[in-house]
């Protein structure tokens, strides 16, 4: 019976401070964001309820909601799968035997843990339009450059090349993955006379499903959150945020005009509760489709 | 199957290294970069390489700009930040790992579902809040919330690796009389340095590569923090140029990029190989 008692009275006492961060942080900001998303609230005055204007205002009126959404989901159509193939190649590379893999693993790990307002302006002197040197790689074999970052049809491609970097942490992922396919089906399969394709797909494939669902609940729920990658970029190409003409609008960073730029904080309220409801959308959904793909043990 | 046919081990090697040009490259153009001078980045085509590299641009940016004072300034708020991790993560481990309370699986589950929840959400209420305060052109919102457990994925990672220790370690400290407190941290936590490890390192990234927060509360230039730095710098650069792309000291710039990312590539140079296992385990049982 005392050391109930003293359970409870060590466990309040050391979960005390996150619970009460859980609360202040999350919980009261969560539930104060829905209110405010019915309010209209621009800072000078206190914020007065509108029912859901908000909501059609931007369904139905906003210039910026659409593009921006549109942005947001082309970038994550394109790269979670790209950046997922590229981390399982690279992660089959490196299950190879190889002599110093942690040193290989280390140079492919490090661009993800790079900060990525370093990243967006590295790359955007990369490729920058008059002397850039992916248009200086490109005459070399007799190519003609493009003003990539200026051009709203390259824009975003750019975005998404540069993003591609950083696939450390799905790849290490797989790579621990891999490690954990048992050697004697492979084996078995050779003997059986399967090919390396045929073994790939019936073996290694299903066998890594659940870190491959993993990665994927990671990479679409980070896609639809990028930020920073998009507002430095912007900065760096002296655009106002999203240029040009709203070709890398992404959804967080309309989110952040309308809230810090425009001061529409209902408005921008009403943005991030559609942007939560949809990532557990998306959530809810990847995990219904993955019983029908993700092999368990077990 | 260990065998391989040489031109297979070509082809390998080939990918293997050429890879890892690719990854580098925009390193070490960045790097050559910061070592040129302005007119080798005015004259068109710029320059290739450096013809004599330029190390004072690093002094310039150093102390003409008073770099050292943002260097300083990410400092102190990622070791806030660190430190306030580390001292509220441990114990709310401990909590959920050891001790027996009512509902403590559904406190634990609220606790992680904000993982789930985008930070543009809670942003408005807590610029707000901490408006009323007047903590913002502070420090305090960037710290206060790792004071009070902020960083939950460390929770939950400090929590899995608790729960490998067997128990009976602790109930022999407590035949001896040994308080949780003196428990945890006497015991628990110098068995648990590789995931008390992978934890710092985690908070640091995120801390000192965070551009959002910052951006958000800070304004003063002496106050920002290097990301922020950065941009305010190319922005008035900008300014200065005429607007004009081509014209920006982008020698200047790419050696302030090298300052912000050379203490992530030194820690991460240091512990890479725990910190990948980490990010590995934390993976594959998740």
């Amino acid at each position: 019976m005392n050391i109930r008692r003293a359970d409870q009275f060590t466990f309040w006492l050391f979960a005390g401070p996150a619970l009460a961060g859980f609360v202040a942080f999350s919980l009261w900001p969560m539930l104060y964001s829905l209110w405010l998303s019915f309010c209209q609230y621009e800072v000078i005055s206190p914020p007065r309820f509108i029912g859901l204007r908000n909501y059609i205002h931007l369904f139905y009126y906003d210039a910026a909601f659409w593009p921006s959404v549109k942005v947001t989901l082309m970038f994550t159509l394109v790269q979670v799968p790209l950046s997922i193939i590229a981390a399982l190649a690279f992660a089959l590379l490196l299950n190879q035997p190889v002599r110093a893999r942690g040193f290989w693993r280390a140079i492919y790990f490090l661009p993800s843990i790079l900060p990525q307002a370093a990243y967006a302006v590295i790359f955007g002197y990369i490729f920058q339009g008059d002397g850039g040197l992916l248009n200086r790689l490109l005459a070399l074999v007799g190519i003609e450059g493009q003003p990539w970052t200026m051009s709203s049809d390259w824009a975003l491609p750019v975005l998404i090349a540069m993003s591609l970097w950083a696939f450390g942490y799905p790849m290490v992922i797989f790579l621990a993955g891999l490690q954990n396919v048992p050697r004697e089906l492979h084996e078995a399969a050779h003997i059986d006379g399967a090919g390396a394709g045929a073994r790939f797909r019936h073996i290694t494939l299903p066998l890594l499903s659940p870190v491959m669902f993993f990665n994927l609940i990671m990479g679409v729920i980070a896609a639809l959150k990028v930020f920073d990658l998009a507002y430095a970029f912007s900065v760096t190409q002296n655009m106002p945020p999203g240029g040009p003409a709203r070709a890398t609008l992404f959804y967080g960073l309309n989110l952040y005009q309308q809230a810090f730029g425009f001061f529409h904080m209902g408005l921008a309220s009403a943005m991030a509760w559609l942007l939560f409801l949809f990532v557990m959308v998306v959530t809810v959904i990847n995990f219904r489709f993955s019983r029908r793909w993700v092999h368990y043990e077990n | 199957m260990n065998r391989r046919h040489p031109l297979a081990s070509f082809c390998f090697y080939a990918m293997l290294i050429g890879g890892a040009l690719i990854m580098l490259l925009p390193l070490a153009w960045m790097l050559l970069t910061s070592l040129k001078t302005y007119p080798e980045i005015l004259s068109q085509p710029p320059a290739w390489l450096p013809a004599d590299p330029q190390w004072e641009n690093y002094r310039t940016v150093w102390d003409g700009f008073a770099y050292y004072r943002l260097f300083l300034n990410s400092c102190f708020v990622s070791g806030m930040v660190i430190a306030g991790t580390v001292l509220t993560c441990c114990p709310a481990a401990y909590a959920f790992a050891y001790c027996e309370v009512r509902h403590k699986a559904l406190l634990f589950a609220l606790l992680l579902s904000t993982l789930m929840l985008p930070a543009q959400v809670t942003v408005i209420p807590l610029f707000k809040a901490f408006a009323a305060l007047g903590w913002v052109d502070t420090y305090l919102p960037l710290i206060v919330p790792a004071w009070l457990g902020g960083n939950v994925f460390g929770i939950f990672l400090l929590r899995q690796f608790f729960l490998t220790i067997p128990k009976s370690f602790i109930e022999a400290a407590r035949l001896d009389g040994a308080s949780e407190w003196t428990i945890l941290w006497r015991l628990i936590v110098p068995m648990s340095l590789p995931a008390v490890l992978t934890v710092v390192i985690f908070t640091f990234l995120w801390s000192w590569n965070d551009l959002f927060n910052p951006l958000i509360y800070l304004q003063s230039e002496e106050l920002v923090t290097l990301p922020v730095g950065l941009l305010y710098f190319i922005a008035r650069a900008e300014q200065l140029t005429g607007g004009s792309i081509g014209q920006q000291p982008w020698h200047l710039v790419m050696t302030l990029a090298t300052v912000m990312i050379l203490p992530v590539i030194v820690v991460f140079a240091i512990v890479q190989r725990r910190f990948v296992e980490g990010v590995a385990a934390g993976g594959v049982k998740g």
